[in-house]
């Protein structure tokens, strides 16, 4: 009982960084219908550039804003330089596109950090909470970070003209344009927000699997697979998803003999397939008819 | 002259949908587009709109608009109630008349809008936290119609408004248009099948046919020849 017990709550402390991906994932597929594959790779490089802060001599709160600040505006750029122009391009161009940026992301984290494993600080400290092992700082300040964010970001989207303006601008593109919002910025901002949200999650993972240019391979996966699950086009079940799949890999991890730690990702995979034939809509996702 | 509209051309891709069109509509005044299903006429309003790839003049407040973006043009005074209505079906009443005025910055003026919006329409204010997905059909109307006038439009689109509505509904549709063009001075263009409608409230009328403009006349010269109505307009 009281392995279960820690179990759930390590799986809800990664499920909180999984759930900020599927976050940063469902902003941006809300916004031009594509899954952000370099999402990671982005997040790695947010870590990277707070890490660069701190090594300057910067502390950790400050480094923590840099890199959130920048991210967003790396968000807002990446949107208008690479795939504003090709927004109505097919697929696969898209595609393209996302593989290009995760490579350049990862080669030239690779280029200016280099590859050797970099430890990266916690704010909240390691020691465990309530004496029994159950939780540590860093884990439940993980959970309450993400939990912070989905409130202000809850906030944002019901209670703001700017985030009525959003939500408008990705469920009806054409009827947003006719009472005057600028869809194209609306699309930049959720990048730079996806980007933004995306860099918490980097450095707030970061102590746990170890700063270097792959770090969030794994991660990310998770993170669609918290999508998939919860629905691509729900923001709430992405997180729900997320939070779900940490549990569910923990659990697997402890308790099915011979999935263990070498295995573990298999089971982000298999949730993906098994969701997707399914329920293709995800659990609080919903059918999108379209007209043709 | 509020809107001038010289030789336009639209294009969707390589097939031409509009020939030369040319009218106008000045401050105020209600003016109506007929003609059968096919005829173009919701491309014109789609030109206007900056949606469909046009050549040719168009003209607002002076300011030639052609070929500027979509919201562009909106935030010129020019609300279109679409094709479909365009409303944001998921979104609450209240948020759908929140984003009509999404160009404004006075708060204390769009809460005031609303309220009088809401003694034009009752239904709608019952119905203020409501998914407007949930909303019948002429509901979905007026809340198109009054999310459209959210933004104190100088012209005021509207297609089809009729279209899919109960013939009680429609003419209390009608007869709150008319009321709004005489209380606010809005000018209105309405695309329309149901024409003798549409001659009634409008003081003039177009005639479009297989893309171009083949009548041009005062509704009430319209509405009278019994010929036109024939052949054009079915009744």
């Amino acid at each position: 009982m009281e392995l279960l017990l820690q179990q759930v709550m390590a799986g809800l402390a990664t499920g909180a960084i999984y759930a900020c991906m599927a976050l940063s994932v469902v902003m941006i597929y809300q916004a031009i219908d594509h899954l952000n594959f370099a999402q990671g790779e982005m997040a790695m490089f947010s870590t990277f550039i707070a890490w660069q802060a701190m090594a300057w001599g910067l502390p950790y709160w400050l480094a923590f804003i840099i890199s959130v600040v920048l991210s967003f505006i790396g968000g807002v750029l990446i949107e208008r330089v690479l795939f504003r122009p090709i927004h109505n391009a097919p697929v696969l161009s898209n595609l393209v596109a996302f593989i290009a940026l995760f490579s350049i992301l990862n080669s030239s984290a690779g280029y200016i950090w280099d590859f050797t494993i970099k430890e990266f600080p916690t704010p909240f400290g390691t020691k465990p909470l309530f004496g029994r092992g159950l939780i540590d700082a860093h884990e439940a300040g993980m959970i309450g970070v993400t939990l912070v964010l989905l409130g202000l970001l809850y906030v944002f989207f019901r209670g703001t003209r700017l985030g009525l303006a959003m939500r408008a601008a990705a469920a009806n593109p054409e009827s947003a344009r006719l009472v005057g919002i600028r869809v194209g910025w609306m699309t930049a901002l959720g990048w730079g927000m996806a980007a933004a949200i995306g860099a918490v999650a980097g450095m707030l993972i970061a102590p746990v699997v170890f700063l270097e240019p792959n770090m969030m391979l794994g991660v990310l996966l998770y993170g669609f697979a918290g999508a998939v699950l919860g629905g691509l086009a729900s923001p709430g079940g992405a997180v729900a998803g997320g939070f779900a799949v940490g549990i569910i890999e923990n659990l697997a991890g402890t308790f099915i003999p011979y999935v263990g730690r070498e295995l573990k990702l298999t089971i982000a995979l298999i949730l993906i397939v098994a969701v997707l034939m399914i329920r293709p809509s995800g659990i609080f996702g919903r059918r999108v008819v379209s007209r043709v | 002259m509020m809107l001038e509209v010289d030789g336009l051309d639209a294009f969707y891709g390589q097939n031409q949908a509009l020939y030369r069109v040319a009218f106008r509509v000045d401050e105020g005044q209600v003016r109506t587009l007929l003609g059968a299903n096919g005829a173009g006429k919701t491309t014109v309003l789609r030109s206007l709109c900056g949606m469909v790839r046009t050549g040719g003049d168009i003209r607002f407040g002076g300011k030639r608009i052609s070929g500027w973006a979509t919201e562009d043009i909106v935030r010129l005074g020019v609300a279109h109630v679409p094709e479909g209505r365009g409303t944001f079906l998921r979104m609450t009443v209240e948020e759908n008349l929140q984003l009509g005025a999404m160009t404004r910055r006075d708060r204390a003026g769009i809460t005031a809008d609303i309220e009088r919006l809401y003694g034009n329409f009752p239904r709608l204010k019952e119905r203020r936290t409501q998914q407007a997905g949930t909303l019948s059909g002429g509901e979905q109307q007026m809340l198109a119609v009054g999310r459209a006038l959210m933004l104190r439009p100088r012209l005021l689109l509207l297609d089809e408004p009729s279209f899919g509505l109960a013939p009680l509904i429609v003419e209390e549709l009608f007869a709150i248009l008319r009321r709004i063009n005489a209380e606010t001075g809005v000018a209105m263009l309405i695309v329309e099948q149901n024409a003798a409608l549409a001659l009634e409230l409008a003081e003039h009328a177009y005639l479009l046919e297989t893309g171009r403009i083949v009548m041009d006349a005062p509704a009430a010269v319209i509405g009278a020849d019994e010929s036109i109505r024939r052949s054009y307009l079915g009744y």
